[in-house]
């Protein structure tokens, strides 16, 4: 038997008992979902009748305040991987799951220091707008939509496969067939609230689940701490002890400590995430929903505070799943460790009372939100990125009307969340966290310095733009695709095969430096000179919003 | 600009020309924004990344170090963790400090002289 189909059967049979364990609650879990599902497609429709030209679609009229976008900031970013992947590592590896935490953290002053402000004075509706400001558009325009498209995909395979795993496992459904039944009602769902809200509906969507995420979240924690009389020191020792880890469950180690090649694997992870934030198309799409740069500035603020808040509530999550639940039922729950959250509310509340099934249903309710908000953030940035970018400025040369733009975004969006669906049926298995890191990997390497040095540096030139977004993009990409990440070892999306040869899991540390590198290299290599008088525009405008939209 | 204003109108205010811009860019005034947010930003930025890879770095090859407790079960590794939530909170708030004190007067006043078109 190979041990491909050794592993789904085992998870298979596991998937089961805690199903059981979970579909006596199944008619209060799915009424949550229901309301959660009714109410946004109420704001979804309530927005989609206010949005009227390209700037309602794209950027919800550039109306929102610098705390209302803050949020909405958050709710776009606190993925299920945050959630659910981070809670779960803590569970499983301790110290090394919040090392996630900090670099996805950290990574906003990127984002605030130097990119936040410029992008907002000087773009209209996508990262594109920005690259291609002084160079050739047709290239540039659709380098940058390639990379969107890509980071976007990747972030929503994460995705998911999240959904897939734990709506299956919270409804107690087993069967391949019913998972991806799950997927496809996910993707449906993305699809509707893109393409009739547009902006304006997922900035509320997002805004929606931020509050609910936050309002768990502080729930679940303050429930773990009274347990523990606030005592965070015996929290963690108990942690340490149930886990039978002991001391080093504490200590950094355990998931990456093991050899050279993950210590270096967890290098190349925290470039990645520090540097990844600032080139994520669909956080940079979000500073154009507020009217000028200072907003854009003041939600990142917003944000930081919110996302760090989060943060530190998830190490209590982590180390409370980890000092309640012993670790075989967590990881018999689901191998990666994502679904517990969820069964820390489970038993925090009691497996057997009310209260715990309540628990339960309001927490997966929670992760059900915010698997929604995010996919559609994604899925807004992509069919932007299409619509706008290579729709609107390559295929029809910049003379598109902005019907004709709105509605090959409308489209596109249908177009990719068919995509979405498909990908995100082939992916339920692995840590969701590990695949957004991925994504992070690819927007640091493509997107990130391109947009520094289109910014930053006077020279810069349409083949350095072009060599740094393909260069980042396809190293990082390459070396995904011959990581083990999928194929050659247990825990991959082709675990039967193997034609790894990268040994990292994440390529950041090679893709991030080359994309750069790139960027220079086809700078002084290019034959042609640097538009001087766009610079200028771009740059006086940049810093200070001089005819900013 | 309070963060509350009124929403920018559909119509356009007044575009200056290229030349304008570029004039803009040589002049002593922009200059100095452009030095006000390079010589804060750039600086700050290199220097709470190597903040951060050192404290990816010790928690790869310290490992001893980053295991000692401090008091009961909290060690050095979770302090060192914390510290990089409490930095990351404080170079925040001093951005926004800087911005709203040295680079939003200035580049106000530009953006008004080259919108009103002169």
């Amino acid at each position: 038997m190979s041990p491909a189909i050794t592993q789904v059967q085992l998870a298979a049979s596991e998937v089961q008992l805690a199903a059981n364990e979970a579909s006596e609650h199944r008619p209060l879990i799915i009424s949550l979902f229901a309301a959660f599902v009714i109410a946004t497609l109420f704001i979804t429709v309530w927005a989609g009748r206010q949005t009227k030209d390209a700037a309602d679609f794209y950027a919800g009229g550039r109306q929102f305040s610098a705390f209302q976008n803050g949020l909405a900031v958050s709710g776009d970013y606190m993925s299920a991987a945050s959630f659910l992947g981070i809670a779960g590592a803590i569970a499983l590896f301790g110290y090394d799951g919040f090392l996630y935490s900090i670099g996805f953290l950290v990574a906003w002053l990127v984002a605030l220091l130097l990119v936040a402000e410029p992008l907002r004075n000087s773009g209209r509706y996508t990262m594109g707008d920005v690259l291609a400001y002084r160079m050739r558009q047709r290239p540039v325009r659709t380098a940058a939509g390639t990379s969107t498209i890509v980071v976007s995909i990747f972030y929503l395979l994460a995705q998911m496969a999240g959904a897939g795993v734990l709506v299956s496992l919270l409804l107690g459904i087993t069967s391949d067939a019913g998972k991806i039944l799950i997927v496809a009602l996910v993707g449906v769902l993305m699809i509707v609230y893109v393409s009739i809200g547009g902006m304006k509906g997922t900035t509320w969507v997002q805004m929606v689940k931020a509050v609910l995420l936050i309002g768990g979240t502080i729930l679940i924690t303050f429930l773990v701490l009274l347990k523990f009389n606030f005592n965070i020191s015996d929290l963690l020792g108990t942690a340490a002890e149930n886990s039978g880890k002991g001391a080093a469950f504490l200590e950094p180690g355990l998931q990456y400590g093991a050899t050279g090649t993950t210590k270096l694997d967890f290098i190349s992870l925290g470039i990645a995430l520090v540097l990844g934030t600032a080139g994520l198309p669909h956080i940079l799409i979000r500073f154009y929903t507020v009217p000028n740069a200072k907003a854009a500035r003041k939600s990142v603020n917003w944000a930081i505070g919110i996302i760090g808040g989060f943060y530190l509530m998830t190490i209590a999550l982590g180390f409370g799943a980890a000092a309640l639940i012993s670790q075989k039922e967590i990881t018999d729950s689901n191998p990666s460790g994502n679904t517990a959250a969820p069964l820390l509310a489970l038993h925090l509340g009691g497996v057997d009372s009310a209260w715990g099934a309540i628990l339960l249903a309001v927490i997966s309710a929670v992760a059900f939100a915010t698997i929604l908000a995010v996919v559609a953030g994604l899925t807004l940035a992509s069919s932007s990125s299409f619509a706008h970018d290579i729709y609107a400025n390559v295929i029809k040369k910049g003379k598109a009307t902005e019907k004709e733009e709105v509605r090959a975004a409308r489209l596109a969006t249908i177009g990719i969340g068919a995509v979405s669906i498909l990908l995100g049926s082939l992916a339920r298995d692995l840590n969701v966290a590990g695949l957004v890191a991925l994504a992070f990997a690819v927007a640091a390497s493509a997107n990130l310095p391109t947009i520094l040095y289109s910014l930053f540096w006077k020279r810069f030139t349409t083949q350095g733009a072009l060599w740094s977004i393909y260069g980042g993009l396809i190293v990082a990409v390459g070396l995904v695709l011959f990581s083990p990440v999928v194929s050659g070892d247990p825990k991959a999306m082709f675990p039967d095969v193997d034609f790894a040869w990268f040994p990292l899991k994440n390529p950041g540390i090679i893709s991030i430096p080359f994309g750069f590198l790139m960027g220079w290299l086809g700078t002084v290599l290019s034959k042609e000179e640097p538009d001087t008088g766009k610079y200028a525009e771009l740059e006086v405008r940049s810093l200070t919003g001089t005819g900013a939209h | 600009m309070a963060t509350d204003a009124p929403p920018p109108s559909k119509s356009q205010p007044h575009l200056p020309t290229t030349e304008e811009f570029v004039e803009v860019q040589e002049s002593a005034e922009f200059g100095e924004l452009r030095r006000a947010h390079r010589s804060f930003a750039f600086p700050l930025t290199v220097g709470f990344i190597s903040w951060y890879l050192l404290y990816v770095l010790l928690s790869n090859y310290a490992g001893g170090f980053m295991g000692t407790k401090l008091f009961g079960n909290i060690n050095v590794a979770l302090v060192f963790g914390l510290a990089q939530f409490l930095t990351t909170f404080l170079i925040a708030w001093w951005y926004e400090r800087h911005s709203s004190s040295k680079l939003d007067p200035k580049a106000h006043a530009i953006k008004t002289r080259m919108e009103g078109g002169e």
